[in-house]
């Protein structure tokens, strides 16, 4: 969800006909749904994509903290400010779980952060967009949260192993994180007309670039059958789309506002909702640096890192002191 | 003093606590490391957690029908009691860290000796904050110690911190008539355990305590520096534009 252009390196799927010994037996385990651990072979491709794709979700968990964290110093209560600490804090730690996760792989933290740092890694789309008033930490919560809980769900049954395991965690506490940002849209719009505005506004904010965190439609998505076919994808972009549109439209009604979509509209035959075309250009503008706030997340991150060089080399000059001071008193 | 000392005690717990957490809650996403935010955020999350709890005291005792939150957000800088130390800026992450340090060095023991307090609810409060304090003492001492004896940029920059922020230690421990109205054993002792803990320390860090004897205080009384007000024009935004609202 987090990682919306994940290309696989593969060449086609192959049949397992084609595939030389070792594949073929690797093909066949991730067929049985047995899970794959980072001891055991696996092709390049395999290694490449979820290398990619998990440090892209990583990244998205820590560049995630920025719009949120913006509003912990402006929450509205103490219970607010506390609950959303703990949300920020359980994105770090997510963060955390899925660098581990792909170090597993053989790439090192380092060398994903700096990845990120040079513009060369990616990260979700949504965090590009700004935190204007406090009902936008509402829709974050209900819209965004959903939309990587509706991605998630089937990530806990991805063939890797250490991903898979990483997403059973992530997963628990993303529903939480949904709930508090619908009890926060419940609160406003129950609330005064000003507070009910601003929840209207920040749904027709954060509508449409909700619905581009599933990534571009699979007529237009690379290698999804590559993925789907290694099992580290397991639906495709539109249908979990759909999904998180039919989920959330009778949210949006219950709360009493309207999705700003003229276009929206329940399908009978197909059991679901039909909706409007979705802003593709903006999608690839924001995805290629030109988002509202691509330029400030960037910088905040560089920022951080390079502001924090002296805590951290300070900490290693202190390890290495102290391991020396051990040799010498042996 | 015309208030009940309990009410005035609570506030001033309640307002450390309060802005304190506010301002380490602002490095979330912003820290030098990712272990870092991570803790940084469990930090301001018991701060403003014994913060519920110490103005929730304070709004019970004074009878008035404030809230926790009312006291929070709808006072204004000069009906602050908290001490002068929290409020310093944010600076650079030493700076952060030294201003934790030397909060939690007095936080920590002060909370052991209110546990035996005469009032029960103060006592209780004490008792649930006291390991979280515990806990922030331990992980700033520690942090102190390795970067005050670990690189030159990394000791500079801690002695640097702790030069500027000595001065506003002196007030945490003064005690005045509202702190001698708290009916218990030990209060007198926190001064020497506070110098002799953070001199420890320090020592430790091959860091040196500034020769100078002044102490700022004004804190406790509401005499405030001038970074509280922006603190709190952002802190309190939204109660003040939307009164009234609930949230």
């Amino acid at each position: 969800m987090y990682a919306q252009e994940v290309k696989s390196t593969g060449k086609g799927v192959k049949s397992l006909d084609e595939m030389e010994p070792l594949e073929r037996a690797f093909q066949e385990k991730v067929n049985a749904d047995i899970k794959i651990e980072p001891k055991d072979w696996m092709p390049d491709g395999y290694r490449k994509t979820l290398i990619r794709q998990i440090s892209q979700h990583a990244h998205s968990e820590i560049v995630g903290q920025l719009p949120e964290g913006a509003w912990i110093t402006r929450a509205p209560t103490l219970e607010r400010k506390a609950i959303l600490i703990a949300k920020v804090q359980d994105e770090a730690g997510h963060g955390l779980y899925l660098y581990c996760a792909a170090e597993t792989l053989g790439v090192s933290r380092d060398q994903m952060t700096e990845q990120l740092l040079s513009g060369k890694a990616k990260y979700s789309s949504i965090f590009n967009y700004p935190t204007l008033t406090w009902a936008d930490i509402g829709a974050i919560g209900w819209l965004v949260d959903g939309a990587a809980i509706m991605n998630q769900v089937p990530l806990q049954r991805c063939s890797f192993g250490p991903y898979s395991r990483a997403m059973i965690r992530v997963c628990k506490e993303e529903s939480f994180h949904q709930r508090q940002g619908y009890d926060i849209m419940m609160k406003l719009c129950a609330g005064t007309p000003a507070q009910k505005e601003i929840a209207q506004d920040a749904l027709d904010r954060w509508w449409q670039p909700s619905l581009m965190m599933f990534g571009p439609s699979d007529a237009e998505s690379v290698h999804s059958a590559q993925s789907m076919a290694w099992k580290i994808k397991q639906d495709t972009n539109d249908e979990l789309r759909q999904k998180f549109v039919d989920q959330t439209v009778p949210q949006a009604n219950y709360l009493g506002l309207s999705v700003p979509d003229p276009d929206l509209k329940w399908n009978n035959e197909k059991g679901g909702y039909d909706f409007g075309e979705i802003d593709w250009e903006e999608f690839f503008e924001v995805v290629s640096g030109n988002g509202p706030c691509n330029a400030d997340r960037m910088a905040a991150r560089r920022k951080a890192w390079s502001d924090g060089a002296w805590f951290r080399d300070g900490l290693m000059a202190h390890a290495h002191k102290k391991q020396a001071r051990n040799v010498a008193a042996e | 003093m015309t208030a009940d000392p309990i009410f005035e005690f609570a506030l001033r717990m309640g307002d450390n606590c309060l802005v304190l957490g506010q301002s380490v809650s602002a490095w979330c996403g912003h820290a030098p490391i990712l272990e870092e935010d991570i803790a940084l955020a469990n930090v301001a999350l018991d701060l403003i957690g014994q913060t519920r709890m110490w103005l929730g005291l304070a709004g019970e005792v004074e009878g008035k029908g404030r809230s926790a939150d009312d006291l929070a957000f709808l006072r204004d800088a000069r009906a602050f009691r908290n001490c002068l130390l929290v409020e310093q800026p944010n600076g650079d992450f030493g700076q952060t860290l030294m201003r934790q340090f030397l909060f939690d060095a007095w936080h920590h023991p002060m909370l052991k000796t209110l546990a035996g307090a005469t009032d029960v609810r103060i006592a209780e409060i004490a008792e649930k904050s006291v390991k979280e304090a515990a806990y922030h003492l331990d992980r700033s001492t520690d942090l102190i110690v390795r970067l005050g004896d670990g690189s030159d940029e990394s000791h500079h920059r801690m002695q640097a911190a702790l030069d500027g922020l000595w001065s506003y230690t002196g007030e945490l421990y003064a005690a005045d008539a509202t702190d001698e109205a708290i009916v218990v054993a030990g209060l007198s002792d926190i001064e020497e355990q506070y110098k002799d803990y953070t001199s420890k320390t320090f020592d430790e860090a091959t860091l040196t305590i500034p020769d100078a004897t002044f102490m700022h205080k004004g804190g406790k009384a509401g005499l405030h520096t001038e970074a509280l007000g922006p603190l709190l024009a952002d802190m309190q935004i939204l109660q003040r534009s939307h009164p009234g609202a609930q949230w």
